[in-house]
């Protein structure tokens, strides 16, 4: 491809890059292999998807290894890989009631039609640090799981879908209904193919946010519930589990299933909506990729705060929220500021000088009748 | 005599409004529309204003007058009606005039919000009883006179800052308080600053909301004398708004009486005053007497 | 896992789509046109409005040079380059006067642009109405409205306060007398430089997902009072120390060994050129 001359700038650039490869090998220790974080680091292979906006456990992991575990880097990796995809079709929209479940659980019910499902979950362990890790062998785990399923006898059964327990308060009509993007307009915007605009439709709100940084969502839904807002959640239903993904066939128009994805979707039930004469819950949708229960929650939060006319905080501020989430975004402009600005400074510079001559010299003209001193200002 | 500002049937409803909102008057007790629960917050208003004069509106909070003065300075979107503006030689002098020819004719209020803009820039001046919403509290008086000329096209620093300064000393607040910011100054002074941002662009229609209510009385009537001398010398047609039958009795020629969205009664002050005819009016009358 | 990328990287209806909304910039020139940008392989920040104009509108026939900050060696140049070189076959060129496009950050170069020239700068914060209004909804209503009194107040108080404008790059201008524009963080010394040209400037701002441009010979005036004049950086009493320039942009620079003060042009091709010159001369 093009020639280009290498200049003193470009072979400090090109040593910098080679640093940074030989750290990663520094240490001797062998490479991890992409499986092995695919498998071993899965929530953060999953936070890497979430961010990236791109379902592939393999490219997510391989990201991992490349960015030596930077989740910021990982992400935008992937999302970079995702912008050269060709967009073949949209998939038929998923219904999350035929979820294959995982785990789900009710906070705002102790009894709840198919129960309480504790399913994996870091939730209920204690925050102990495990030495045994350290020189853990191979296969420890599979054969301590096998035999515990040997002794308890754990044969129930999880039914292929599980009622959802908003749906129950929808049946006694207490749960107000959201509009939906109606009109000529398709009902789905695509954030990636037009910029969002304010006020954003309820599709492109959910998808900024589905593609949101996890720990940037958090600190706003967390400004939320601690009082800085009044969305007040009450977690009806978190689900973890596997749906499947459907799209038309181009030429018989039929309904194929392409694959089934892991999902982390929170329903959370918040306040009352504004409405006197027919006051009803407010629900807060979230919805990510993998097991992310931390951002689901921080989505479906921030989405019943935004809910909220007013946006007397940062949290209920629809542009606030959706222009301050996205990870890729944020860290690139706050890394950009390393980049050189000589010339931008060599202005300021300018303009500070100047007002100081001008300061100092109206300084000494100053007169001690200060009557008149507005005329000599200029 | 032509009249400067002329409204036609003006309602302002809040809330989804039913068609019985509009008519059927006489069954409607208060300002909420029993059948659908919307407020009528103005109800088929209709009224002029002559050059030079001023018109009292006076009422109980909540009667819509404040809604009404929003609406003629475009702060608010009235639900329908009708707004007309005669425009005099004498206002001819600012930039933007271009497009105003045709403003004669027109309802003013389906200008688009850029006309509207201008034509509120050029034209109009308003007094709030909160200094906090005319006023930008942490930039200088000046640079706060300077806005409404910036607005009105005023481009040359030396002549924005002698025109505050004129503006400032006929308001009564020293010129050489004019780099200073109002959060600094007291309340009598502050509206005295927002008196004066309101006549810089010299405005054919000068709008005074409560100007002096929570002003201690002595610098009540002090305000009070400086708004009637200007307005005297300047030759404004203004509208004030109060709740004070006194203020209304100082200032005005002309009053209406508002209650529940509705003008109930209009006529020469010392009319309306001396022999309300209106129960409402007699029971405010006598209430303040 | 192997990648075939598509020339000059993006696929070719995305180029389709923000040609469109370039066209649509020119159109309406200074007006801010959102666009789907897309995450390219350089951090957002780094020059991505600006990079995906290029990748849109480059082809064979072009020849190109990049610079940020005035030099063709600064990182995010070097980077942009890298990138344009493993995607595309352009020819490059350090010579302003050789290039068909030049992407920029922070400068336009010395030398006088000429038709048929594309000149892309990068753009970090589109809207030179952010200073005094953060809500975009609110910046928006503004620009619709043509309701700039908020930015003359800044300027007024700025004078007052500071006796300048405070304002040092990214000064605000009013392009074709309608929209406020920021021209981009270039020096003011830049600015005059887009009135009336014969070049074509894009703007492209890819975390904000806007394009903006001036075409040629459009009227771009910086915001001044009649009695405060717009003024250019004062390098009066300076020249370069390497070819003795006194009418270009200079960067100060203290010398590690003296700790003296030195100048030295920030163009660094139009320097180099410069030298040259003046060794062919004698």
């Amino acid at each position: 491809m093009g020639y280009i001359a290498v200049r003193g700038g470009e072979k400090a650039i090109e040593n910098s890059i080679q640093f940074l490869e030989h750290k990663r090998s520094a240490g001797g220790s062998p490479p991890v292999s992409i499986s092995q974080i695919r498998d071993q680091l899965h929530f953060l292979v999953d936070r890497v998807m979430g961010e990236g906006s791109l379902y592939a456990p393999d490219l997510a992991a391989l990201a991992i290894k490349q960015s030596a575990g930077d989740a910021f880097e990982a992400a935008f990796m992937v999302r970079a890989y995702r912008a050269t995809l060709e967009r073949l079709a949209y998939s038929i929209p998923s219904e999350t009631r035929d979820m294959r479940i995982c785990r789900r659980i009710s906070a705002a019910f102790q009894e709840i039609p198919g129960g309480q499902i504790l399913g994996p979950s870091s939730d209920y362990t204690l925050r102990l640090l495990d030495f045994s890790l350290c020189n853990e062998m191979k296969g420890e785990v599979k054969d301590t799981w096998l035999q515990f399923l040997k002794e308890t006898g754990l044969r129930d059964e999880i039914p292929e879908t599980l009622p959802k327990i908003v749906d129950m308060l929808r049946r006694q009509n207490l749960v107000a209904t959201r509009e939906r993007s109606a009109g000529l307009k398709p009902a789905i915007t695509d954030i990636t193919r037009d910029a969002i605009q304010f006020p954003s439709d309820r599709s492109a709100t959910l998808q900024t946010m589905a593609r949101g940084e996890t720990g940037g969502m958090l600190a706003l839904a967390y400004s939320n519930m601690r009082g800085y807002g009044t969305a007040h959640p009450t977690i009806g239903e978190i689900r973890t589990g596997w749906i499947p993904v459907f799209v038309q066939h181009p030429f018989t128009a039929k309904r194929v299933e392409a694959g089934q994805i892991p999902v982390t979707e929170a329903e959370i039930i918040s306040k009352i909506n504004a409405d006197s004469k027919d006051p009803k819950f407010e629900i807060g949708y979230g919805l990510c990729f993998g097991n992310n229960e931390i951002k689901a929650i921080s989505m479906a939060t921030l989405d019943a705060a935004m809910q909220n006319g007013e946006s007397r905080y940062p949290s209920e501020d629809q542009e606030f929220v959706l222009t301050h989430i996205d990870g890729i975004e944020a860290m690139g402009f706050a890394n950009h500021f390393k980049l050189p600005h000589y010339v931008t400074f060599q202005s300021e510079l300018d303009m500070l000088r100047s007002s100081r001559k001008k300061i100092e010299k109206k300084a000494e003209n100053m007169q001690p009748d200060r009557e008149n001193n507005h005329d000599s200002q200029l | 005599m032509t009249p400067v500002l002329s409204v036609r049937n003006l309602f302002r409803i809040f809330g989804t409004a039913c068609s019985r909102c509009f008519d059927g008057n006489d069954e409607i007790c208060g300002n909420k529309c029993p059948w659908c629960g919307a407020i009528v917050a103005c109800k088929n208003i209709s009224f002029d204003l002559y050059p030079e004069e001023v018109l009292g509106i006076v009422g109980e909070s909540g009667s819509g007058k404040s809604t009404l003065l929003k609406i003629l300075y475009f702060e608010e979107e009235p639900t329908s009606g009708e707004m007309f503006i005669h425009l005099t030689k004498r206002n001819a002098c600012f930039p933007g005039e271009a497009f105003m020819g045709s403003v004669d004719a027109a309802n003013v209020l389906s200008l688009n919000s850029y006309q509207k803009r201008l034509f509120r820039n050029h034209y109009m001046g308003m007094v709030y009883q909160n200094p906090f919403l005319g006023l930008r509290m942490h930039i200088s008086a000046g640079g706060n006179i300077a806005e409404k000329l910036f607005m009105a096209g005023f481009r040359n620093i030396a002549k924005i800052r002698e025109r505050a300064i004129y503006l400032l000393e006929k308001t009564e607040v020293p010129g050489n308080r004019l780099d200073e910011s109002p959060a600094s100054f007291s309340g009598g002074m502050q509206q005295r600053v927002q008196i004066a941002k309101a006549l810089s662009n010299v405005p054919m229609l000068l709008f005074l909301d409560e100007p002096t209510t929570g002003l201690d009385l002595s610098v009540q009537a002090r305000v009070l004398d400086l708004i009637k001398s200007l307005q005297k010398e300047m030759r404004l047609a203004t509208i004030v708004v109060s709740h004070d039958l006194g203020i209304i009795r100082h200032l005005t020629t002309r009053t209406m009486v508002m209650k529940d969205g509705e003008i109930v009664e209009a006529g020469l002050t010392d009319q309306v005053l001396e022999d309300p005819q209106h129960p409402f009016t007699q029971l405010l009358v006598c209430s303040t007497l | 896992m192997t990648a075939n990328y598509n020339y000059a990287f993006i696929d070719e209806s995305t180029k389709k789509e923000i040609r469109r909304k370039i066209l649509k910039a020119i159109a309406i020139p200074g007006y801010q046109v959102p666009f789907g940008s897309r995450e390219l392989p350089i951090a957002r920040g780094w020059g991505t409005g600006g990079l995906q104009i290029t990748l849109s509108i480059i082809g064979e026939q072009d020849t190109f040079k990049v610079i940020d900050q005035g030099s063709d060696d600064s990182v995010n140049a070097v980077n942009i380059r890298k990138f344009i070189a493993q995607t595309t076959s352009v020819r490059f060129t350090t010579d302003t006067a050789q290039a068909t496009l030049i992407q920029t950050r922070h400068r336009i170069p010395e030398e006088k642009l000429n038709e048929g020239q594309v000149l892309i700068l990068q753009v970090p914060i589109p809207e030179p109405l952010r200073l005094i209004e953060h809500s975009e909804t609110g910046t928006r209503r503004m620009h619709a409205e043509a309701d700039y009194s908020g930015m003359w107040l800044y300027l007024y108080e700025n004078i007052i306060r500071y006796g300048e404008t405070t304002i040092g790059a990214g000064y605000p201008v009013m392009v074709n007398g309608r929209h406020m524009m920021s021209p981009s963080p270039i020096p003011r010394w830049d600015v005059p430089k887009l009135n009336m040209a014969e070049a074509l400037f894009l703007f492209g701002a890819g975390r904000e997902k806007r394009i903006y441009a001036i075409p040629p010979h459009t009227r771009v005036v910086p915001i001044e009072f009649e009695d405060f004049p717009f003024r250019a950086e004062d390098f009066r009493g300076h020249e370069c120390a390497s070819c003795k320039s006194t009418d270009t942009f200079l960067n100060e620079i203290v010398d590690s060994g003296s700790g003296m003060k030195k100048w030295f042009c920030s163009d660094s091709s139009f320097c180099e050129k410069r030298q040259m010159q003046k060794r062919q001369d004698v």
